[in-house]
């Protein structure tokens, strides 16, 4: 009995195990064939290239590895604005396109259909060369609010130079431990006693008034630096200082956050359709206000339905980010898979890294994904 | 008597044929590529994927070009006819993994010659057939005269996986200038982007430079700065471990050149078959046994020079007439200023 049940699992399992033998066997003796040697040596060599946008240092006299990094890093960069912006984008157009005005409801429609059916790809190119075309030349540039310079080069930014930036972000942390706190001690006391506390506006208030403290009393300091100027040829200019966001990530993002937007508006709409409408009449019957009936009954019912498909739409976001190649974007494919491989003649390694790459980023999302679908699951007693 | 003379030419003819026969089949056995190529009927070619003047396919698929020449040969020389070559366009980061992966067996896409890439991943390069080096591409109207004029914060553009980026690198490092490299992985992209003014410059090897330029919206408003930041030898690629082919597409590219240097062209190829010059019938196939040293026929090098032409030619064709880079500079013979020169054909 026990025999037949482990025979077939130990077949597949040699059957696998002998399938990838045989792939990295002949690997090896077609690269032994054409002299190339294999290993991960060369991640500590010198990179001695160059990349135009990174989070950390970064130079050409840094290490392959450092450059992984650099990309590794844009590409968590671009998904998370991505992510950010196409969940607040769906949120807006799954709920638009179930109100009862015509005009709302056909727009959020039509921007659905729209976006949606256009490769991906295209839309990249269009927002990039749409923006390259639209956008002004630094010289000509308007300042939006006095600091802000958008144009061709980039947007340029205001940056804060810090002292005490420690202190600072001390304090964001406590009041952050102090808000869990507020929330736990509401949520004993509604349970207990039936009173409700004002959680956000005591939420709201701390994040204000414990920074403001660490000014006042913690020696921080900040200072803004202001984007200036800079005349590099008789036409050419640029902007110094400040903070400096590439055309490039900006096009990225939004077509990476317009393009899963619907997709999300659609698992939006799904899910609050998916709400029997007995749920909301009864909620309603029992005194409950059209907000408390949204927030109450409505949403916790509608997000069980709505997050796992809105998990796939992250990890699609995320994987759609290596586009980034096509339009100059420095993420993990464009500075590791695509530069550094060239560099090193590395194809095999390097491709290896970046798949493995791709697929830790993919679970994890799916990992914190499945752990707030838990939370909100019902809870059967 | 007549009877015997009759079979004994026909007895030396057998012999001639056999042996023949077999010094071919030896050479095919030697080399997997060669055969591959015979059987199949046509030479797999990587090229660039759209680079007037060297590689760069007209509306109705016709490639053109000096790289394109270079495989047209090789087809001229294998197997009889210059047009029976599969031309792939690739990427500058495709283009190794598919000649290493057996996608293709030449690549001859303005490829550089350096030593990591001889030595480390299994290519050998087999001649250089265009003498480049890289240059700066900026705006007339900057008043950019020279590279000394780039000031901290400018920012280029430029192709992804290339020599070029890292030369850009030692350059701005050596002269102590922060820049912002835009690296694009498609050249038609790169040229957009500089044209709409994303970069202040636009550095590449300079015949690129020439032949993308023609593709801004208003060539006349951009020029190429004088200086030179880098040697580009570049030249066709096979795979290393077939030396056979390595020598079949070095000597039809030899070959090429050195038809220029004795003056056979095209169209005076079969009449140089009764030239007093002994270099120049080994060349067109009249003397000598050079063919056969190769695993071909005798008259391979008379339809390279034929049917593709000699070097001067496919240059004037493709790289002159065009307007791209009227004046050949180092690539003009040695015997006329240049540096030209190719070990002999004999």
């Amino acid at each position: 009995m026990n025999i037949k049940k482990i025979l077939p699992q130990l077949l597949t399992l040699l059957v696998v195990i002998l399938i990838f033998g045989f792939f990295s066997y002949n690997a090896q003796v077609n690269m032994e064939n054409r002299g190339i040697t294999f290993g991960y040596g060369f991640l500590s060599q010198e990179s001695s290239f160059d990349v135009q946008f990174s989070l950390i240092e970064y130079d050409g006299s840094h290490s392959y590895f450092r450059a992984y990094l650099v990309g590794l890093l844009n590409t968590i960069l671009v998904s998370v604005i991505g992510i950010i912006f196409a969940t607040i984008i769906g949120v807006v157009v799954g709920i638009a396109r179930l109100s009862n005005n015509y005009l709302i409801n056909r727009t959020a429609a039509v921007y659905v259909e729209f976006f949606r059916n256009i490769p991906l790809l295209l839309q990249i190119f269009f927002w990039y060369f749409a923006a390259l075309r639209a956008l002004p030349l630094p010289q000509d540039t308007e300042p939006m609010f006095g600091f802000f310079f958008l144009t061709i080069k980039g947007f340029f930014v205001p940056a804060f130079v810090w002292n005490n930036l420690d202190v600072f972000i001390y304090s964001l942390i406590a009041a952050i431990i102090s808000i869990i706190f507020v929330r736990i001690y509401a949520r004993k006391k509604q349970e207990n006693e039936g009173i409700q506390t004002p959680v956000l506006s005591i939420s709201i208030g701390l994040l204000i008034i414990l920074p403001i403290l660490s000014f006042l009393f913690g020696g921080v300091d900040a200072s803004v630096e202001v984007p200036v100027i800079k005349q590099l040829s008789q036409t050419g200019f640029t902007y110094e200082g400040g903070i400096k966001l590439p055309p490039e990530l900006i096009s990225l993002a939004l077509a990476l956050s317009l393009y899963t937007a619907t997709f999300i508006a659609e698992c939006v709409r799904a899910g609050v359709q998916g709400v029997s409408k007995g749920q909301k009449e009864a909620a309603a019957s029992i005194g409950l206000t059209p907000n408390q009936v949204l927030k109450l009954v409505v949403m916790p019912q509608a997000l069980r339905i709505i997050i796992p498909p809105t998990t796939n739409q992250y990890l699609n976001l995320t994987k759609n980010s290596s586009l980034a190649a096509a339009i100059a974007y420095p993420d993990l494919v464009l500075v590791f898979a695509g530069t550094a491989l060239m560099q090193t003649g590395r194809a095999i390694e390097i491709v290896s890294i970046t798949m493995l790459t791709y697929l830790s980023l993919s679970i994890s999302i799916s990992i914190l994904m499945n752990w707030y679908n838990k939370k909100i699951a019902i809870k059967e007693k | 008597m007549f009877k015997y003379l009759k079979q004994l030419t026909s007895l030396v003819a057998m012999v001639a044929v056999l042996f023949t026969f077999t010094t071919e089949t030896m050479a095919a056995k030697k080399s997997k590529t060669l055969k591959n190529t015979q059987k199949k009927g046509f030479v797999r070619c990587g090229v660039s994927q759209g680079l007037p003047g060297f590689s760069n396919a007209d509306a109705a698929g016709n490639w053109t070009g000096v790289d394109v020449d270079v495989c047209r040969a090789v087809a001229a020389a294998v197997l009889g006819d210059a047009n029976k070559v599969k031309f792939t366009p690739l990427s500058a980061k495709e283009r190794f993994t598919a000649l290493t992966s057996n996608e293709i067996d030449i690549l001859s896409r303005n490829t550089t010659w350096t030593l990591s890439r001889d030595a480390d991943i299994g290519l050998t390069f087999v001649g250089v057939n265009f003498y480049d080096g890289q240059g700066f591409m900026v705006r007339k109207n900057s008043g950019y005269s020279s590279v000394n004029d780039f000031k901290n914060g400018i920012s280029a553009c430029t192709n992804l996986g290339t020599t070029t980026e890292l030369n850009m690198r030692d350059f701005f490092n050596s002269k102590g200038i922060s820049y912002e490299p835009v690296t694009f992985e498609k050249a038609d992209e790169v040229v957009a982007a500089y044209d709409a003014g994303r970069c202040d410059t636009y550095t590449t090897d300079k015949s690129g430079l020439a032949a993308q330029r023609i593709k801004l919206s208003s060539p006349d408003d951009h020029i190429v700065l004088p200086e030179t930041i880098s040697k580009e030898p570049l030249g066709p690629v096979v795979r290393q471990g077939d030396s056979v082919w390595e020598d079949i597409v070095r000597w039809s590219l030899n070959v090429m050149i050195e038809a220029e240097e004795y003056g056979v062209n095209s169209a005076n190829a079969d009449s140089m078959k009764t030239s007093d010059n002994p270099a120049v019938k080994r060349l067109v196939g009249a003397e000598g046994e050079l063919g056969a040293a190769l695993g071909l026929d005798n008259d391979w090098s008379l339809r390279i020079i034929k049917q593709v032409g000699n070097y001067g030619e496919s240059y004037k064709r493709n790289i002159a007439d065009t307007g791209i880079l009227p004046d050949r500079g180092p690539n003009e013979l040695w015997t006329k200023g240049g540096i030209l020169y190719v070990p002999p054909a004999r």
